[in-house]
């Protein structure tokens, strides 16, 4: 074979290989929806994160506007500490609440934002005030109980 | 044998299984050493491109294409039963890029390209055209080894991600095509469960780290055969052996250094 075809044959694998990891990069994985653009960073206090993962969407009205960044345990007041960046074309009023939801039933857990009405809007290292935790089947499980022994309790009276 | 017989062999097992060590060190840091000359004979490491990558491409593509098949269709009959064969596009993606395709790839490398670089090497050096080379003031490790260590390193990753990307497709025809599965949620699983970074970088590490032991096993291999038919024979068993025990030594470590932090 002359060295031309060789050299042809070669560049042609190599360009199979270099496409496949586009392929696996794009298609497969998520580097396309990755914002490369600028995004800021906001914090939020939670009492329980429940499964809250790294790298968890941060979701407004269902669209995907942010990631989680961090999560650690505040040393002081024994909350979770979420740091979410956020994309930087969308802005959230000062005021606006974060939840911590799942999706399905037994699916991911991911932040939910819902905007509220200040004039101000957050600024990159602000903290969200209105935090609401992850729900925890356990103790939704324990609550029912109590109300019910509370609720036959009361009757026998 | 008396017991101080009995040390002594010993000691001397020892010592030829650390001499040997060492002199694969050795190797290993002349191969690395040599690698710039590899690129200086470009030609010669596009040929060894051609043997070594090229003529693997059907074992590799016809390997991925099945395992994707038969990963689709076990993971279905499992995920089924939990109601949960929507993520069979995430199971099939993620145990192809990050285990199987560089691991089943470099299986496949040892015995497709290792063999025939150990038998071509050993050959060599049974016809004396090594020593000639050296005798002509050409360094062999340059001329012959060089080159061969760099397709290899190149080829490999290469390799490994067609294998994935091929797999993936078979699972998409076995599990979209076949089975019914809604293509829209079998690529969104896969892409909500995939990172780029994670997954499919580590998946491009490892296979990198599996084309330098592979290559490096079957080199050193066929550089320190038996100048006889039957070392030739030996040589070349061992490169499979070898190569495939490193690689699955190999990724039990890799595997367990990138994926088992948290988050």
């Amino acid at each position: 074979m002359g060295r031309k075809v060789i050299e042809t044959l070669v560049g042609l694998f190599v360009l199979l290989g270099m496409l496949a990891i586009v392929f696996l990069a794009l298609k497969a994985a998520n580097l396309a929806s990755f914002r490369v653009g600028s995004t800021y960073e906001v914090s939020a206090r939670f009492d329980n994160i429940g499964g809250l993962k790294v790298r968890a969407p941060v979701k407004s009205a269902g669209v995907t506007v942010g990631r989680v960044k961090r999560i650690a345990l505040d040393a002081k007041s024994y909350q979770g500490l979420v740091t979410i960046e956020l994309d930087e074309s969308v802005q959230f009023p000062a005021d606006t609440s974060a939840k911590i939801l799942t999706s399905g039933l037994l699916g991911d857990q991911y932040i939910g934002l819902e905007p509220g009405g200040a004039d101000e809007n957050l600024k990159p290292g602000d903290q969200i005030r209105m935090t609401q935790s992850a729900v925890v089947l356990e103790n939704l499980i324990g609550q029912v109980l109590y109300g019910r022994a509370a609720e036959t309790g009361s009757e026998k009276k | 044998m008396s017991a101080s017989d009995m040390l002594a062999r010993l000691g001397v097992w020892a010592l030829g299984r650390l001499r040997a060590l060492g002199r694969s060190a050795f190797f290993l840091g002349e191969l690395f050493a040599s690698l710039p000359s590899a690129v200086r004979r470009l030609y010669l490491t596009i040929a060894q491109l051609h043997a070594i990558g090229n003529l693997s491409l059907i074992i590799i593509a016809a390997s991925g294409l099945a395992v994707g098949f038969v990963l689709a269709l076990q993971g279905y009959y499992t995920l089924s039963r939990y109601g949960a064969a929507e993520s069979l596009g995430l199971v099939v993606a993620l145990s192809l890029v990050r285990e199987l395709g560089p691991v089943v790839t470099g299986l496949l490398f040892a015995g497709r390209a290792g063999t025939s670089l150990t038998a071509e090497i050993g050959l060599m050096k049974a016809g004396e055209q090594l020593a000639a080379m050296e005798m002509m003031a050409v360094d062999p490790k340059k001329r012959v080894l060089a080159p061969r260590f760099l397709a290899g390193i190149i080829a490999m990753p290469l390799l490994a991600a067609m294998f994935s990307a091929v797999g993936i497709l078979g699972g998409y025809v076995v599990g979209v095509l076949m089975i019914g599965i809604d293509p829209g949620a079998f690529w969104s699983q896969m892409q909500n469960g995939v990172d780029a970074w994670d997954d499919v970088g580590n998946g491009v590490v490892k296979s990198i780290v599996f084309g330098i032991a592979c290559t490096f096993v079957a080199l050193y291999q066929g550089y320190e055969t038996q100048a006889t038919p039957e070392g030739v024979a030996q040589a070349t068993t061992r490169t499979v052996v070898v190569s495939s025990l490193a690689v699955l030594g190999l990724d039990f470590v890799l595997t367990a250094l990138m994926f088992s932090a948290p988050g």
